[in-house]
C-alpha cells in the first residue's frame, strides 16, 4: 500500500519529468530518455511474469512481432498504427496463448520453460529474416513516412511529442506493474512459484493464473516493440527480436531489481548510459563491446547480486525498518522451478 | 506419360532430402548429446552450447586458414580448445552457483552466451569466413550428396559411440553415470564430484569441439552462426526429455527430417518454423517428451 508520503513523492517526481522537455531541450540528451522509457517499459513488461518464476526468452520474439507487424500493416496495406499496434499486440498475444497453453496445462516449467521460449525467439527471427521479401531480413526496415496526417501516421519529428508519449507509455507500465502487485492474482502466483501442487491444492487454477500474467507481459512487450519502432523509424531482426534482445530483457531487470516496480527502469538506464557511453568512447570501434560488457556484468550479477541494484539497496533500508515479507527474504531464488 | 515423369523427379528429390535428412540429423544428435549429458549430469542448461561450437569453428578456421595446419592436425587441437572451454565455464561460472536456483544457472549461460558472440565481433569481426575447403559431391544415380555431410554424419556417429564406450567401459564413465542417477549418495561413495563435473564439462565441451570441425565444412562462420542451430537444438533436448540420451538420438533424426523435407518446398528457414510448429503441435501430444523420463 501507498502511504501518503510516498504517493506525493510519485507526484513530485511525475510532476518534474513531465516539465523536464520543457526546460531542457538538447535533442541527443531527450533522445536517450526517450530510449530509456521505452526499453524500461519493455523491461517491466517482462518482469510482470519473471518476477513469479516465469522466466521467458521468448520475448524478444514478442517485441519483434509488435514491431513489425504494425510497420508491415503501415506499408503494405496503408493501415494506420492506431489500427496496426491493437493488431500486432493481438497477435503477439495469441502466439504467447498457442505457446503459453501447452506449458502450463502439461507443467512445463523450469529449464523445459525457458527453453521452450528460448526456441520461440529464436524462430520469430528465423520468420523475420525468412520472409525477407517483405520484411527486408537482416538488413532491417523502415516504415514509409507519412505524406498526410502525422497523429494519424503516429509519426512525430520533435523528441518533445515523443519523450512525452514514451512517458505517457513507461507510466502506464509502472501502473499496471502495481495494479498487479495489488492484486489477488499476485498472491496466487507467489503461491504457485512456490509449490504448484500445493497452489493447486488451494484453489488456485494453475494454468488460468499463468495464462493471465502471459497474456498481460506479451501484450505490453508488443506495445514496446511497436512504440520503438514508431520512434526509431528503423528495425532490424536483430534490435527488436531473438535470443539477445531477450537476454537482454532479463539482464536489464535483473541488474535493476526484479521484485521492486522500478527496478527494470534502473537496469534499462544502467543498461543504456552503459552502451552509450561505451558507444562515444570507442566509436565505431565500440561495436560488440556493449555486449561483451552486459555478458561479464549480467553473470558477475547473478553470481554476486542477483537481488539487482535497487532490489538489494531497498533491502538494506528495508532491514532497518521492519522485516521484509516471505517472498522477498527468498527474493534471491529467481525461480524454483518444479526440479 | 507426363505425369509418370514428374513424380519420378519428385521421388527422386524426395529421396534426397531424405538421406540428407538423415545426414543432417547425425549433426543435430551429437550436439543433443553433448547438451543432455551436461544436464543429465549437472543438472545445467548451457544456454551457450551453440557459441561453443562458434568458437570452435572460428578455431577450425585461423588453424587451417592462417596458420596453414592441415584439417586433420587443425581438428583435434579444435576438439580440445572447446574442451577445456567447457571447462573453464564450469569452473569459472557453474561451480560458484551450484547451490545456486537453476534458472540463476542457466541465465548466468546466457551472460556467457553475449560474452562469447560479442568478444568474436569484437576479436573477429561480423564477415562471413569459410574453411576453403571444397569436399567433393558424391553422385548416387540421379542424387547429389556432399562428402562433407556424409563425412559429418559417419564422425558424428563415431564420436556417439566413443561416449558411449566411454560411459559403460571406464571407471570414469560409471562413475559419471552414477552421479546422473544420484547425486548426494555418489559423494559419500567417496566419488569426487567436483572433478567428476570438470570431466563432464569437458566432455560436453569436446562434443561441442567435434560438431565444429563438422559444421564448419558445411557453414560460413560468423559470430552469429549458433543462433541458427541453438534454438533446434533446445528444442530437440525438449522433445526427446532433457537428458534422456536416447530420446535426444531419436528426436534429432525427426527434427532433421522435418527441417530437411520442408526445406525442399521453400527455404530453410521454413524449414526451423514447421519444426517450430511440430514441436507445440507434440507438446499436446507428448508433454513428457519423446521417450518420458521427467521429474
Amino acid at each position: 500500500m501507498m502511504g501518503q508520503g510516498r504517493l506525493a513523492a510519485w507526484g513530485v517526481g511525475l510532476a518534474a519529468l513531465v516539465a523536464l522537455p520543457f526546460v531542457y531541450r538538447d535533442p541527443y540528451h531527450l533522445h536517450i530518455l526517450v530510449l530509456i522509457l521505452i526499453w524500461s517499459f519493455a523491461y517491466t513488461s517482462w518482469s510482470m511474469m519473471g518476477r513469479f518464476g516465469l522466466v521467458s526468452l521468448g520475448h524478444g520474439g514478442f517485441m519483434g512481432i509488435g514491431a513489425y507487424v504494425t510497420a508491415l500493416l503501415w506499408n503494405h496495406a496503408g493501415l494506420s498504427p492506431w489500427i496496426g499496434i491493437p493488431i500486432s499486440m493481438a497477435a503477439a498475444g495469441a502466439l504467447a496463448m498457442i505457446v503459453g497453453y501447452p506449458c502450463f496445462r502439461f507443467r512445463i516449467t523450469g529449464h523445459y520453460f525457458v527453453l521452450v521460449t528460448l526456441a520461440l525467439s529464436g524462430i520469430v527471427l528465423q520468420v523475420i529474416t525468412a520472409t525477407r521479401d517483405y520484411t527486408g531480413g537482416s538488413l532491417g526496415y523502415t516504415p514509409n513516412r507519412a505524406s498526410g496526417n502525422k497523429l494519424l501516421a503516429l509519426q512525430f519529428d520533435d523528441k518533445t511529442t515523443w519523450y512525452l508519449i514514451a512517458l505517457a507509455v513507461w507510466l502506464f507500465g509502472i501502473v499496471v506493474w502495481h495494479w498487479v502487485d495489488r492484486s489477488m492474482a499476485r498472491y496466487a502466483l507467489e503461491a504457485i512459484s512456490e509449490d504448484e501442487d500445493a497452489a493447486a491444492a488451494a484453489g488456485v487454477d494453475v494454468t488460468a493464473e499463468k495464462l493471465k500474467i502471459t497474456l498481460l507481459s506479451a501484450l505490453m512487450t508488443a506495445l514496446a516493440g511497436a512504440i520503438y519502432c514508431q520512434y526509431q523509424m528503423f528495425i532490424t531482426p536483430d534490435t527488436v527480436s531473438g535470443i539477445a534482445v531477450s537476454l537482454q530483457m532479463v539482464f536489464a531487470a535483473i541488474v535493476g531489481g526484479l521484485f521492486v516496480s522500478l527496478g527494470p527502469t534502473v537496469g534499462a538506464i544502467i543498461t543504456i548510459l552503459l552502451a552509450e557511453s561505451l558507444r562515444i568512447g570507442f566509436g565505431t570501434k565500440a561495436v560488440g563491446w556493449d555486449n561483451l560488457v552486459y555478458g561479464v556484468l549480467l553473470v558477475l550479477f547473478i553470481i554476486f547480486l542477483p537481488k539487482g541494484i535497487l532490489g538489494s539497496l531497498l533491502d538494506r533500508l528495508k532491514l532497518q525498518r521492519k522485516v521484509p515479507r516471505a517472498h522477498e527474504q527468498k527474493a534471491v531464488q529467481v525461480a524454483r522451478p518444479g526440479t | 506419360m507426363g505425369m509418370q515423369a514428374f513424380l519420378d523427379v519428385f521421388d527422386i528429390y524426395l529421396l534426397e532430402a531424405v538421406i540428407n535428412g538423415i545426414l543432417l540429423g547425425g549433426v543435430l544428435a551429437l550436439l543433443a548429446l553433448g547438451l543432455n549429458l551436461i544436464f543429465g549430469v549437472i543438472d545445467v542448461t548451457w544456454i551457450c552450447y551453440a557459441e561453443l561450437v562458434m568458437i570452435g569453428m572460428y578455431g577450425m578456421y585461423f588453424m587451417v586458414q592462417y596458420y596453414g595446419f592441415s584439417y586433420f592436425v587443425a581438428a583435434p587441437l579444435t576438439i580440445l580448445l572447446v574442451a577445456v572451454l567447457g571447462a573453464a565455464l564450469h569452473y569459472l561460472v557453474i561451480a560458484p552457483l551450484l547451490t545456486a536456483p537453476p534458472i540463476n544457472q542457466l541465465l548466468a549461460t546466457g551472460g556467457v552466451l553475449f560474452v562469447l558472440q560479442s568478444f568474436a565481433t569484437v576479436a573477429f569481426g561480423i564477415d562471413f569466413r569459410n574453411l576453403g575447403i571444397r569436399l567433393p559431391v558424391l553422385a548416387l544415380g540421379d542424387m547429389n550428396f556432399s562428402y562433407a555431410r556424409l563425412l559429418s554424419f559417419v564422425a558424428a556417429l563415431v564420436g556417439m559411440v566413443a561416449v558411449y564406450l566411454f560411459m559403460t567401459r571406464t571407471f570414469t564413465g560409471t562413475a559419471i553415470r552414477a552421479i546422473s542417477q544420484d547425486r548426494q549418495i555418489m559423494a559419500l561413495m567417496g566419488v569426487d564430484t567436483k572433478r567428476i563435473y570438470l570431466i563432464t564439462s569437458a566432455l560436453g565441451g569436446a562434443l561441442a569441439g567435434l560438431a565444429a570441425c563438422l559444421l564448419v565444412l558445411q557453414y560460413d562462420v560468423h559470430p552469429f552462426v549458433g543462433l541458427s542451430f541453438g534454438p533446434i537444438t533446445f528444442l530437440i533436448c525438449v522433445l526427446g526429455g532433457l537428458g534422456n540420451f536416447i530420446g535426444g538420438f531419436i528426436a534429432s533424426f525427426v527434427f532433421a527430417e522435418i527441417i530437411s523435407l520442408g526445406g525442399l518446398f521453400s527455404d530453410l528457414e521454413w524449414g526451423y518454423v514447421l519444426a517450430f510448429a511440430f514441436f507445440i503441435v507434440m507438446m499436446f501430444i507428448r508433454p513428457a517428451g519423446l521417450l518420458t523420463r521427467r521429474r
